[in-house]
């Protein structure tokens, strides 16, 4: 019986086609869930998929907060349910106040897609269990809010308690404080990473297979999970 | 009938890129002496009856959770009648 | 006071506006004749829209009739020309429709919101055909690149493109970019989008079934690009911009996300019985179209059409140009289960009507008939021109002045060459595009296989087998201005060839023809040839038109831009796991040019560096360009090949630079025998690629060239241990022997600069 993680569709979201398949791939059943249900079926983890929930009106994120899965989303992270917000996805975590700070506009000011260079900073977290500190892979950046912000005091606890999940290397692609791509919440079982894991599955599709570790790394902590 | 607007713009600390790009263009097109620029937005709420009591409390709440991110944005509320 | 059909009949000699809104006296006269009455105001409102030239064709009618007439027989084509787009079967049950369209003028006046609704519009005319979308490309063309209005033009209509699309969740895999003083004052944006089903999901735009329901739904109704179509793509701009300042369309994607997601749902669950999206000329198209294509009545209460704005009056409900709206025919029995799918995805809908046997469109205005037509009238049996055309006086004079040696002089030493390669790549025409495309999605869905830089985009269909279609647009409008005839020729073969590099059959074609006015003897002249060219050259490749586009009217006063006949090749590839790359990667691979290479310079990219346009363009040949494509696929098939690359704007030199930089390894090449390095590098021959094969591939490789008839010869080796030798010790590096070397750095620089330093970074 493998592992069942929960996709949520938000109106608007893209990508959950394609965290389903590297779920698939990583070895789990991905399990659709609807906005309007308040009900993850019984899912032992949550993916908040990228794309541009409610067209990105009022802030990206802002609106899909407030959807009815949302709020027994948020309940269950807080008991310890492993959530992974990619891109919008992260948005939405932070609009939540699952994770600190915010998302802002990209400082040049343009929509970016590129094969993105990055740092993982921490495997202390359900989501990066499967990487080591230190490692650097390639997987694809697409967004343009993508830069994070949050008061220094946060950014000095999120790097004092290893919660800087991801950094951007080479370059800052999005004027993101201290280059930061993804964070965790204090219990590491929420994660919210700007780039695209699930772009980064298939060599014949992405720029590497350096995605499938998310995936594979939340298997390992959930019970049952082959 | 009352009108409610909200002004949203981000804190002073949060970089604004759009309203560095306006305070350029408005300096090429000869306006001198702009110190600064920020951007926002406005949001006009038109209500049936008054603002008042519970009412008033809730647009007040909702101005600071839903028309604006109090982690990157600060808000006005005016009424006007 | 509403104007009836009654009060039509009452009031015969009512003065009516048909000038202003862009009809002619005898078109005027047509229509008293098809009603035996004076039209009412909506009625004149619905034909002044739906005979414009951009809804029409009028001028172009009987010369696209052609890619009908000659069209070679294929087992491939689902639907025809005529539908809202071409349906080609690839195999497994699978079909996929494609088209490209313009959206020209919209893009000179808002640069955002007209590339915007340009992919909106074609993303309709894909689902209405029952498809979902996978995939946009955009061929773009602009004047020049350090032009003031392009710096206005490009980078808006770049974010407009992004904007939209991105949202919609559609990967970018491709497109052209073009820089040319002819397209000053008149940008192209021309938009393209593939979908896909399974062969039981084709729909079309018929109402069927008296009593059936007639269903708007989607965004409502407001006074958007009013007049827009009938306006602004039949009149050019005089030399101080737009004539006329219209409403432009402005877009929501998010709209457009949920009406796909809505559509697709409510035809996979079999609800509807057919289906329209509404485009230029709004409710008026899509009633008279579903209308004419069904039983041929239609009863439509036009009060009940939500609005954004209540101020509009019925004519220009009907004109209106809303974006973001669908009009469905639906059983009685299976509304409910419409209308809660609708809902579901928030997207609003109404019942505006129903299908009826009268023969007749007939629209109410809160009880009053304000239209009562025919509407084959209105939809397909539109003025039909013949518009008078004659050759260009200086076309004789233009094809004589060629770029021979005496009359353009080459260079002919080392440094000349090697500095007219740099020239070439760094030129805004062949400059690195990444500045444009980064803004744009290519991984959403993810089943991109190929995008740009590659020769042609790539889809991956069918997850478990790997069955995939690859397409490519291409156009070079100086060879057409030399030879309208020849150059819609070169364009198809270019498109074909590309398609094939990549390891994909050509099976279908789509076509955006954009030219000046019709109204000018000349240019109808180009227009009766490119066409005429296009459809011999199709029964030639054996490749159908499934349709397309005309854009019309791209001139500032008098003079036109080049002809443009864009046309799109889409083919299939049996497993996307065998495509062939453009980049190499094995130390010791052998490079190889494919097909000969003469002396042709007119209409090259080397000689529009020097200013020169003259002499005839290139040869074309079918049946080598045949070859050829059967060769690339067999090989790719076969896994004889690791890569691939096309060879036409600036030849062998610029082929050979953007593959090394692709691969970011480096290469040693020679100039083969018997011919001049600078006509090597540069000349533009056609029916040439550039195949990168294995050592131990090699003999499989040149004896099936040699078998087939193909002509391969061997001018390089794939090497990353040049730099020591040739002074750049721990450097990627081109050399070519006895001419030049250069590092990868120094091509990438050039190479990757033009573009930002243009447009902002």
């Amino acid at each position: 019986m493998s592992a069942r993680i929960g996709v949520v569709t938000f109106p608007g979201s893209l990508d959950d086609a394609d965290a389903a398949r590297a779920i698939r791939i990583a070895g789990a059943t991905p399990v659709a869930l609807w906005h309007g249900d308040a009900n993850l079926q019984n899912v032992d983890a949550v993916v908040l998929p990228g794309g541009f929930s409610y067209g990105d009106y009022l802030r990206c994120g802002a609106i899909a907060k407030f959807a009815p899965v949302m709020s027994l989303i948020i309940e269950k992270a807080q008991a310890g349910l492993p959530v992974l917000g990619i891109c919008n996805g992260f948005q939405i975590l932070c609009e939540s106040h699952l994770l600190p700070g915010a998302l802002t506009r990209n400082d040049h000011q343009h929509f970016i897609c590129v094969d993105q260079k990055l740092q993982i900073e921490s495997n202390e977290t359900l989501w990066t269990r499967d990487f080591v500190p230190g490692q650097q892979i390639v997987i694809p950046l697409k967004n343009g809010e993508g830069g994070y912000v949050a008061s220094e005091a946060t950014l000095d606890e999120l790097f004092s308690e290893n919660r800087v999940v991801a950094t951007y290397v080479g370059n800052n692609p999005n004027g993101s404080y201290r280059n930061i791509a993804g964070i965790s919440n204090k219990a590491g079982n929420v994660v919210g990473l700007m780039p695209h894991p699930e772009h980064a599955v298939e060599a014949l599709t992405g720029p590497s297979t350096d995605g499938i570790p998310f995936f594979t790394s939340v298997l390992k902590s959930l019970v049952g999970a082959t | 009938m009352a009108r409610v607007v909200v002004n949203v713009a981000l804190k002073p600390e949060i970089l604004d890129p759009q309203g560095r790009a306006v305070q350029g263009a408005l300096g090429r097109l000869g306006l001198t002496g702009v110190s600064d620029v920020r951007q926002g937005k406005q949001f006009i709420i038109d209500l049936e009856g008054e603002l008042e009591g519970d009412r008033a409390e809730l647009m007040e709440k909702l101005a600071g959770e839903l028309l604006s991110n109090p982690v990157i944005e600060d808000f006005t509320l005016t009424v006007e009648n | 006071m509403i104007d009836s059909v009654d009060t039509a009949k009452k009031n015969p000699d009512t003065s009516q506006p048909w000038a202003e809104l862009g009809l002619k006296q005898d078109e005027y006269e047509s229509i008293k004749q098809i009603l035996g009455r004076r039209p009412t105001s909506s009625e004149l409102a619905m034909y002044s829209v739906m005979w414009s030239e951009h809804c029409s064709y009028k001028s172009s009618k009987v010369h696209l009739r052609q890619f009908a007439d000659k069209a070679p027989k294929t087992d491939a084509l689902l639907v025809g020309i005529g539908e809202n787009a071409g349906v080609v079967d690839i195999g497994a049950g699978w079909a996929v429709t494609f088209k490209v369209e313009s959206h020209n003028h919209p893009s000179y006046v808002e640069p955002y919101q007209g590339a915007a609704t340009g992919v909106g519009g074609i993303v309709r005319d894909i689902i209405s055909m029952g498809a979902r979308p996978i995939a946009v490309m955009d061929p773009l063309r602009f004047g020049p690149a350090d032009a003031p209005d392009t710096r206005r033009v490009l980078p808006g209509v770049v974010a407009g493109i992004g904007g939209y699309g991105n949202c919609l969740g559609l990967p970018n895999i491709g497109g052209e970019l073009v820089f040319d003083e002819s397209y000053a004052g008149n940008p192209l944006v021309n938009a393209l989008c593939i979908g896909s089903m399974k062969h039981e999901d084709i729909h079309l735009a018929s109402a069927k079934g008296v009593g059936n329901l007639v269903v708007l739904y989607g965004a409502r109704t407001g006074g958007d690009g009013i007049g827009g179509v009938s306006v602004l793509a039949s009149e050019t701009f005089d030399a101080d911009g737009p004539a006329k300042r219209p409403s432009v369309q402005v877009g929501d994607p998010f709209m457009e996300k949920l009406l796909i997601e809505a559509t697709l749902e409510v035809l996979h669950a079999g609800l509807v019985e057919g289906i329209q999206d509404l485009g230029g000329a709004g409710i008026s198209c899509a009633t008279s179209e579903l209308a004419s294509n069904g039983e041929g009545g239609m009863h439509v209460y036009l009060d009940r059409v939500p609005l954004r704005d209540a101020s509009l009056s019925p004519e220009e409900i009907l004109m209106s140009e809303s974006q973001e709206r669908m009009c469905a025919v639906v059983t009685p029995e299976k509304i409910d289960k419409f209308m809660a799918l609708c809902k579901k995805w928030d997207v609003e809908a109404v019942v505006i009507g129903e299908v009826t046997d009268t023969g007749r469109l007939v629209i109410e205005w809160h009880g009053e008939m304000i239209v009562d037509v025919p509407p084959r009238s209105v939809a397909h049996d539109g003025p039909v021109y013949e518009r008078p055309f004659h050759r260009p006086s200086w076309q004789d004079t233009l094809q004589a002045d060629a770029p021979t040696p005496e009359r353009l002089p080459r260079p002919s030493t080392p440094e000349g060459i090697k500095q007219t390669l740099m020239d070439l790549i760094a030129s805004p025409n062949l400059a690195s595009k990444s500045w444009v495309t980064s803004q744009y999605d290519r991984y959403v869905m993810g089943n991109t296989v190929l995008a740009q830089p590659e020769d042609a985009g790539m889809i991956r269909i069918d997850e478990e087998t790997g069955l995939g279609v690859a397409i490519s647009t291409d156009c070079n409008s100086r060879f057409a201005k030399l030879d309208p005839y020849a150059g819609a020729q070169l364009a198809l073969v270019e498109s074909y060839r590309n398609i094939s590099v990549a390891g994909a059959k050509p099976l279908a074609v789509t076509n955006c023809l954009n030219f000046g006015s019709p109204e000018d003897p000349e240019v109808m002249w180009q227009f009766s040839q490119a066409t005429t060219g296009l459809a011999d050259a199709c029964r030639e490749l054996g490749i159908p038109v499934t349709g397309g586009n005309v854009s019309f009217y791209n001139q500032t006063g008098d003079t036109a831009i080049n002809p443009t006949p864009v046309v799109g090749v889409l083919g299939v590839i049996d497993d996307v796991d065998r495509r062939t790359p453009m980049a190499w990667d094995e130390d010791g691979d052998l490079i190889y040019i494919l097909g000969e290479t003469f002396d042709e310079f007119a209409g090259s990219e080397w000689a529009h560096l020097q200013g020169h346009l003259g002499g005839l363009p290139p040869k074309v040949n079918f049946s080598m360009e045949r070859l050829l494509s059967e060769i690339m696929v067999a090989a790719s098939r076969d896994g004889m090949i690791t890569a691939a690359h096309d060879v036409s704007d600036g030849g062998v030199g610029v082929a050979i630079t953007e593959m090394a930089l692709r691969a970011n390894k480096g290469a040693r090449f020679w100039i083969p025998d018997n011919i001049d390095p600078f006509v090597f590098l540069f000349s533009e021959s056609t029916a040439r690629a550039i195949a990168v094969i294995a050592r131990t591939e090699e003999l499989r490789f040149t004896e099936m060239c040699a078998a087939r008839g193909m002509s391969a010869t061997r001018f390089g080796v794939v090497d990353s241990g040049l730099g020591a030798d040739s002074g750049y010790p721990g450097e990627q590096v081109i050399v070519v022997d006895s001419l030049f070397t250069f590092t990868l750095e120094a091509l990438r620089e050039a190479n990757e600069a033009t573009l930002p330093a243009l447009f902002g970074g």
